[in-house]
């Protein structure tokens, strides 16, 4: 805190040059909030999200890098702080609240986080790709640090002393010279303190850090414990009704005709048609479920591509090649001629399922022509945009609201359910509930890409890489480029008009690419007789993943244990929306029955310093136990537009018996700024297995998942 | 028809073959009890019948009839956490807290069988309740610290 700070005055409330109509929303604003200090991004934002009228300006449009939040002091120093970030089981309720604890120094309990509320909280693309920690983490300690000089100044000048002798700490400022206190309030006295955040304010150093830095436990860990925390699907209203959508028996079908009477005919039921669209809503779910049962349609339907014929699908259906993530660097054939060995293989990527605990759900609400959504989603102003274009409204009529929810891991970008709840309430003119089967949330619902990768690459005798050319058809950019030295490269990325509909994905297409890339690595290391760490740490630059490689292998024994019969050791790692992730793993594979069973896996990860310990240990847990599964056996099977195994029944999810011995090493590195870690450290896993089944059995399998049925009927011909 | 939950009569209007699991949330407003598939598929619907465990998704609100019912809401008493929710508060076990209800119970209906389960048996016992967003080696240590208790 020696640093220089900037000086605020105290009389000077808000920006002067904003007069007249900024005044007027002023008043409103702080008349919702009452007095004390206010920080915001900008204030534009504030205002506009306070304002029940539509003549106000509309939020501006944040780019999906560019964060917004504001923050507010009460006078009994309760700390609100207002976020377009959604909580989907990532903790982040719980970590932004420490940045703000942290530089506000203030008891974790005081602070409020109002999330994911479009009326109140400023614009926000979405919750994804990892951005939370390193944008919106930053910008809070920026907000709260603001306050917090705004707080130091006036206690300098009530007390008429320099401002950088007090000190702050549980919501009061201390001048240690007289030994007097006063409280964030008692120095605020009601007036209004209008700030933009201050770009130049000082912020403790994450080596200095108390609050932030610690395993601050899950702030409504109680509320969920006790059952009490209400996700969307448990939200009632008065007189509320249940929704159900009638679904076509596939995909791309359209309906030939519909006859609704016997629906209507129900008690209580409102049946609905609007285009291709059909639903009901009735007194109870039970209801509503006989009502979709007694309507009689007629589809007509169009042949699709099956899973069967997937990857030759993808490939001839592939568009040229330039896709995002498209690079090259030198000439493959330069690089070929150089190399002594050459490998050619060719891997398959399932789509595969999110399946989120809690499927999609949506309450809503019309009143007076407004609408109010209560809904499960990653991109809440995303949703309020669809629902006022569907409905012709303007933004301001439109409120969309996510409580926690149920999971997500890069599902839930989307606003169906929403959609579907809104159209019958309106219909019903009664608010309605809607929450997807299961059976609905495996088949509409959007898939993790699925890939056919090609990978040609050149190695000379002493292990040094001279060549590697990548095709990638349809799995994605993210993570598509070696993070090895190649002089030659060719990195291609054929996007395709996928045959189910697919979307974003926890660690997106680095789950496939990275797979790729560290299956072709080890296979290389075969081919030169290298040890597979030895081999890749003599062509990796990059010291932050040098380090997540060394540490893994060095707590995993790499090297120094030796595998029992029948039991393999494999490493895999990368890097992704700047984490590194190293993980080693051991597998059994029981020569009689074929089962594979991951016994342990250690796994290295650094993503600059670390927020909270537990809740980073819960996520790269996490996505260790998914990524598991995405390995070994999850596939989504579909057959002409249908999805033919949309129950846990049928999609093999990891269970507790799947659930290897994790062992985790977190390199938090106070020196660098904190990024997320809810998608990286899934990335090393998957390739982990398959290089340690390789090692046990010599079978060197080039598809995810990689036993889906276990190895019976592979392993005899060793 | 009349069920007791958690200590206390409760006559409910629902279909004799309604799942409980309906009757609970929609009829009831008792939402601790989660729907994840509807197929006893998953244990996120856990509640005790007796000391028994059961997914309340497969029974017919009919079979709950004469037995005592508890659910999440019933665990905690006079404002103290049950011990089995106690330890998973203290092992901070959660991400989204989607499965927590359906893994509490089943540890309750585990540790009432078994007040000293092995690991392989707390594993065999919970294998049915899925955690998606992957917290089993927290929760086994929860279990592990609420045997202690
Ligand atoms: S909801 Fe009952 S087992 Fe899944
Ligand atoms: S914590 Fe999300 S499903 Fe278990």
């Amino acid at each position: 805190m020696e640093e220089k700070t900037p000086t605020f005055d105290p009389n000077q409330g808000t920006e002067q040059h904003r007069a007249g109509k900024t005044d007027k929303s002023r008043r409103r604003f702080f008349k919702l909030l009452g007095g004390g200090i206010a920080v915001t991004f900008v204030l534009q934002d504030a205002f506009a999200l306070l304002s029940d009228s539509g003549s106000a300006p509309s939020p501006r449009k944040a780019f999906a890098d560019e964060v917004d939040a504001w923050l507010h002091i009460g006078e009994n120093n309760k700390v609100t702080v207002y976020t377009g970030k959604v909580e989907v089981g990532q903790n982040i309720r719980t970590s932004l609240a420490q940045v703000v604890a942290e530089e506000l120094q203030l008891p974790i309990g005081s602070i409020d986080m109002v999330m994911g509320d479009t009326a109140l909280t400023p614009y926000d693309a979405g919750t994804f790709g990892s951005r939370t920690t390193p944008s919106m983490g930053p910008q809070l300690r920026r907000a709260a640090a603001t306050a917090r000089e705004i707080v130091l100044d006036l206690a300098a000048k009530e007390w008429n002393t320099d401002k950088h002798t007090l000190s702050i700490s549980n919501g009061q400022v201390l001048h240690p010279g007289t030994n007097e206190s006063k409280t964030f309030g008692e120095l605020t006295k009601g007036k209004e303190f209008l700030k933009p955040l201050a770009g130049d304010v000082p912020l403790t150093p994450a080596s200095a850090w108390k609050v932030a830095g610690t395993s601050v436990p899950k702030v409504n860990g109680e509320e969920i414990l006790t059952g009490k925390h209400k996700y969307v699907s448990d939200m009632k209203l008065p007189g509320m009704l249940y929704g159900k959508v009638l679904r076509a028996p596939s995909f791309k079908a359209s309906l030939k005709s519909a006859d609704l009477s016997a629906a209507k005919a129900l008690p209580g039921v409102v049946a609905v048609q609007e285009g291709d669209f059909i639903g009901v809503a009735a007194p109870d779910p039970q209801t509503a479920e006989k009502a979709i049962k007694a309507i009689k349609v007629q589809w007509q339907e169009v042949p699709q591509p099956s899973r069967a014929e997937l990857f030759s699908f993808l490939k001839e259906n592939a568009s040229g090649g330039g896709g995002r993530g498209s690079t090259r660097k030198g000439s493959i054939e330069r690089g070929m001629n150089t190399a002594t060995q050459k490998l050619k293989s060719s891997y398959t990527v399932d789509y595969i399922a999110h399946a989120p605990m809690e499927p999609r759900a949506a309450l809503a609400q019309w009143e007076n022509g407004h609408l109010t959504v209560w809904t499960g989603t990653q991109r809440p102003f995303a949703v309020r945009d669809d629902l006022a274009r569907a409905f012709g409204l303007p933004q301001e009529k439109v409120r969309v609201l996510m409580p926690d929810t149920g999971s997500a891991y890069g599902g839930k970008h989307t606003g169906e359910a929403a959609l579907e709840a809104a159209r019958l309430a309106k219909a019903a003119q009664k608010s309605v509930t809607l929450t997807w089967t299961r059976e609905e949330e495996f088949t509409w619902a959007y898939f993790r890409p699925a890939g056919l990768i090609e990978v040609y690459s050149g190695v000379t005798e002493d292990g040094t890489l001279t060549a590697w050319e990548f095709q990638n058809y349809n799995s994605g950019a993210s993570g598509i480029h070696t993070p090895y030295v190649v002089p030659h490269q060719q990195i291609q990325h054929h996007p395709v008009d996928s045959p189910l509909r697919q979307g974003s994905y926890r660690g997106l297409a680095s789950t496939a690419n990275i797979f790729v890339i560290e299956s072709q690595m080890d296979d290389l290391a075969n081919l030169v007789g290298m040890d597979p760490l030895a081999f890749r740490l003599k062509n990796l630059d990059e010291p932050r993943l040098r380090a997540v490689f060394e540490a893994a292998a060095k707590g995993f024994g790499w090297g120094s244990a030796k595998p029992a019969p029948n039991h393999g050791f494999g490493v895999g790692g990368g890097t992704e929306k700047g984490g590194f992730t190293a993980t080693c793993a051991e597998v059994a594979v029981d020569p009689g029955s074929g089962e594979v069973k991951v016994v342990r896996t250690t796994t290295a990860f650094e993503c600059g310093a670390v927020v909270n310990p537990a809740h980073l240990d819960n996520q790269i847990l996490g996505a260790i136990v998914q990524g598991l599964g995405g390995a070994l056996f999850e596939a989504v099977d579909f057959g002409n537009g249908k999805i033919l195994n949309p129950h846990f029944a049928q999609y093999r999810v990891p269970r507790f018996k799947d659930t290897p011995a994790i062992e985790i090493i977190q390199l938090d590195r106070k020196d660098l700024p904190s990024a997320g870690a809810g998608e990286a450290p899934i990335v090393g896993i998957a390739p982990a297995i398959r290089n340690a089944i390789a090692q046990a059995t010599g079978i060197r399998l080039k598809s995810l998942p990689l036993v889906p049925k276990g190895m019976k009927g592979m392993l005899g011909s060793r | 028809m009349e069920l007791r939950i958690n200590g206390k009569k409760r006559t409910v209007t629902a279909d004799a073959k309604t799942p409980l699991l309906y009757v609970l949330r929609d009829e009831l407003d008792m939402t601790g009890t989660k729907y994840g598939c509807g197929e006893g598929q998953c244990g996120a619907c856990t509640v005790l019948l007796g000391d028994a465990a059961v997914r309340s998704c497969q029974i017919p609100a009919s079979a709950a009839q004469g037995k005592e019912i508890t659910t999440i809401e019933g665990l905690a008493q006079d404002g103290k956490l049950h011990p089995v929710q106690q330890a998973y508060l203290n092992e901070d076990v959660f991400q989204c807290g989607y499965c927590a209800s359906g893994m509490v119970m089943s540890t309750v209906a585990l540790l009432r069988a078994k007040p000293k389960p092995t690991e392989e048996e707390i594993i065999g016992f919970m294998n049915g309740n899925v955690c998606r967003c992957g917290t089993y080696p927290r929760i086994l240590a929860a279990i592990k610290e609420a045997a202690k208790a």
